[in-house]
């Protein structure tokens, strides 16, 4: 991703005089300026991060008293009090059943469509294919009135099941867009060699083209694993407040809003810890691949 | 077989159709419609009003200030972002020590992209709770660091300060960005022929010149997508503002945009709801979104360079 050096170093150039040894001083004092703009944003990208950390393992009374100084009392118990009397575990769960739910629905959907449309002409393929595509171009805020009441009419607000079936609504136009441009590249011989020995259609979608298709899968998953861990607009407006059905971030926002009346300071720290540790995980897991996909994400 | 193949084409259709033409489709055809009805949400009638939304909206002085708020992030957010990104992605990328002709880039450079890139990936709701602490003026990390390198930090914190809440809100963005475009840039740049490089080091050619005459222009592709991208967060902007500064009127509506101002218009729950007039402002907000990627596309089109 990152090219450091292409080539093998150029032999040494020959006898350098006192012109070009100055210009070599310069050169090391430019690139040891440079080092230390890099390792500056460096700090201001992890500082906070690691001040929440901090942060979270400290006394009640001393989350606020000083920034920089280390906990007196390593304290754990914060982290214990957030996921259960701050509810950021009744959070956890919850955005775990969306996000899950909604993803394999996603998925599953997505590639459906994405299939036909890359593989088979029918009429209306081509307006199929614009009416997921042109959904990229819509602010959900213009859907936003409409769709509460959609929701609420089908008496879905604050359930999970509401969520997860708009979650994956709003999150097909990019998985369909990215996964119908991934299926049209892959060869077609073996599908058709599928269907002359007798696979029926479905048989082959699921036998042959999605284990074919599975790096674009798996990049377009985690697209929106991500996408979904972190939505916050949708499920403030469908769960209208109610803490039992509430997702992480919208459950730390709306606890910040209230932190006046209970001032348990370190506990809000810690469930932040806690909502950000699985994109963490995530991404020391995958990390090149999360870049890479995003950024081809990015790009089509 | 004819038969065989569409039964097949429809029965994979029917679920994923249906479902985005109730959640996605519908809703944003309903919304055009409720922008013409004076629908308030206590009334069980919606009477078409015709374009009395719109000409509310022309005339409402707080969309105006949130529009105007839009309009200096559309500006500020993504000059601000692709400039240190381009920087950043530059030295990591090609600004690195130069000996002989060899054009490499600076070391740990792999490091540095992998740690500038995590804040994209959080929440920007999770990141909007983090950095309202940080911006705590009692105790918080913004005010203490600013307090060391010897600045008084504002007394009612940079949120609470009406000519700061805004920038404050904008560093956030930027601070969270940043990283994307500099793994965006240097895919870009990972794709220039190096010998472009080594025939400009050869010629003698200073860095800032390679960046702004060389790399830039190669790099228009991917600076155009950076520009559209961050315009569409400049336009939406609605979690850190509504985290942030929950009452943009308590510090004199510096921080209101236009999808905050939406979002009160129609679920606030402490003033009576205006469905019609709030989807009015959605309609905007779309034809805003549609002509930022349109003069985007439109002004800065220019000869594609292909690499042999």
């Amino acid at each position: 991703m990152t090219v450091t050096e292409v080539r093998p170093p150029v032999p040494a150039s020959p006898p350098a005089g006192p012109v070009r040894r100055r210009a070599r001083a310069g050169e090391r004092s430019a690139s040891a300026s440079f080092q230390v703009i890099l390792a500056a944003w460096a700090l201001v990208s992890v500082l906070p991060l690691i001040w929440a950390v901090l942060t979270a393992l400290k006394p009640n009374p001393e989350v606020f008293a000083s920034p920089w100084r280390l906990p007196s009392r390593w304290s754990f118990d914060n982290f214990a009090r957030a996921w259960g009397a701050a509810s950021i575990g009744q959070f956890f769960l919850n955005t775990v059943i969306v996000v899950s739910g909604a993803l394999v629905l996603t998925m599953l959907l997505s590639t459906m469509v994405a299939y036909v449309l890359a593989r088979y002409s029918f009429p209306g393929n081509r307006f199929i294919y614009y009416l997921f595509a042109g959904g990229l171009m819509f602010p959900v805020f213009l859907a936003l009135v409409p769709l509460f009441f959609v929701v609420r009419n089908l008496g879905l607000l604050h359930s999970h099941l509401g969520l997860i079936l708009v979650y994956a609504a709003y999150a097909m136009p990019f998985s369909v867009f990215f996964l119908t441009a991934f299926f049209r590249t892959l060869p077609s011989a073996v599908a058709e060699a599928a269907l002359i020995d007798g696979c029926s259609h479905t048989g082959v979608f699921f036998r042959v083209m999605l284990p074919m298709a599975r790096p674009g899968i798996v990049s377009v998953a985690l697209f929106n694993v991500l996408g979904l861990w972190n939505q916050y607009l949708l499920p403030l407006v469908l769960n209208q407040g109610d803490k039992s059905t509430a997702v992480l971030t919208e459950g730390l926002a709306s606890l910040v809003a209230q932190q006046g009346y209970q001032s348990d300071w370190s506990a809000l720290f810690a469930g932040m810890v806690i909502a950000m540790l699985p994109v963490l995980i995530v991404y020391l897991v995958f990390q090149r691949r999360v870049r890479q996909g995003f950024v081809a994400g990015a790009l089509k | 077989m004819h038969h065989r193949k569409y039964r097949f084409i429809i029965g994979f259709l029917v679920a994923p159709l249906a479902l985005y033409v109730m959640f996605v489709v519908s809703p944003n055809i309903q919304a055009v419609i409720y922008s013409f009805t004076d629908w308030s949400g206590y009334s069980q009638t919606q009477n078409f009003v015709g374009l009395d939304n719109y000409v509310r909206l022309v005339h409402d002085a707080d969309f105006w200030t949130a529009l105007t708020h839009n309009a200096v992030l559309l500006l500020v957010l993504p000059v601000v972002t692709i400039s240190l990104g381009l920087l950043f992605a530059f030295l990591l990328n090609i600004g690195g020590t130069r000996r002989g002709s060899v054009v490499r880039g600076l070391r740990a450079s792999r490091f540095y992209s992998a740690v500038y890139f995590f804040p994209y990936l959080l929440s920007v709701a999770i990141i909007a709770v983090l950095w309202q602490q940080a911006y705590n003026p009692q105790g918080g990390l913004v005010p203490g660091a600013l307090s060391a390198v010897g600045i008084t930090p504002p007394r009612d914190g940079l949120l609470g300060t009406p000519s700061l809440a805004l920038w404050a809100c904008v560093a956030v963005a930027v601070w969270q960005a940043v990283g994307f475009y500099v793994v965006l840039f240097s895919a870009g740049m990972a794709s220039i022929p190096r010998d472009i490089f080594e025939a400009a080091a050869l010629d003698g050619v200073n860095r800032a010149t390679l960046l702004f005459r060389i790399v830039v222009p190669l790099l228009w592709d991917n600076i155009q997508v950076a520009f559209v991208y961050l315009g569409i967060i400049a336009l939406d902007f609605f979690a850190i503002v509504n985290i942030m500064t929950p009452h943009p009127e308590s510090v004199g509506n510096s921080t209101e945009v236009i999808a905050h101002y939406l979002f009160t218009r129609a679920f606030s729950g402490d003033t009576n709801p205006q469905y019609g007039y709030a989807s009015a402002i959605g309609v905007a907000l779309f034809f805003l979104t549609l002509t930022l990627a349109a003069v985007m596309f439109r002004a800065s089109r220019r000869e594609k360079v292909e690499y042999a």
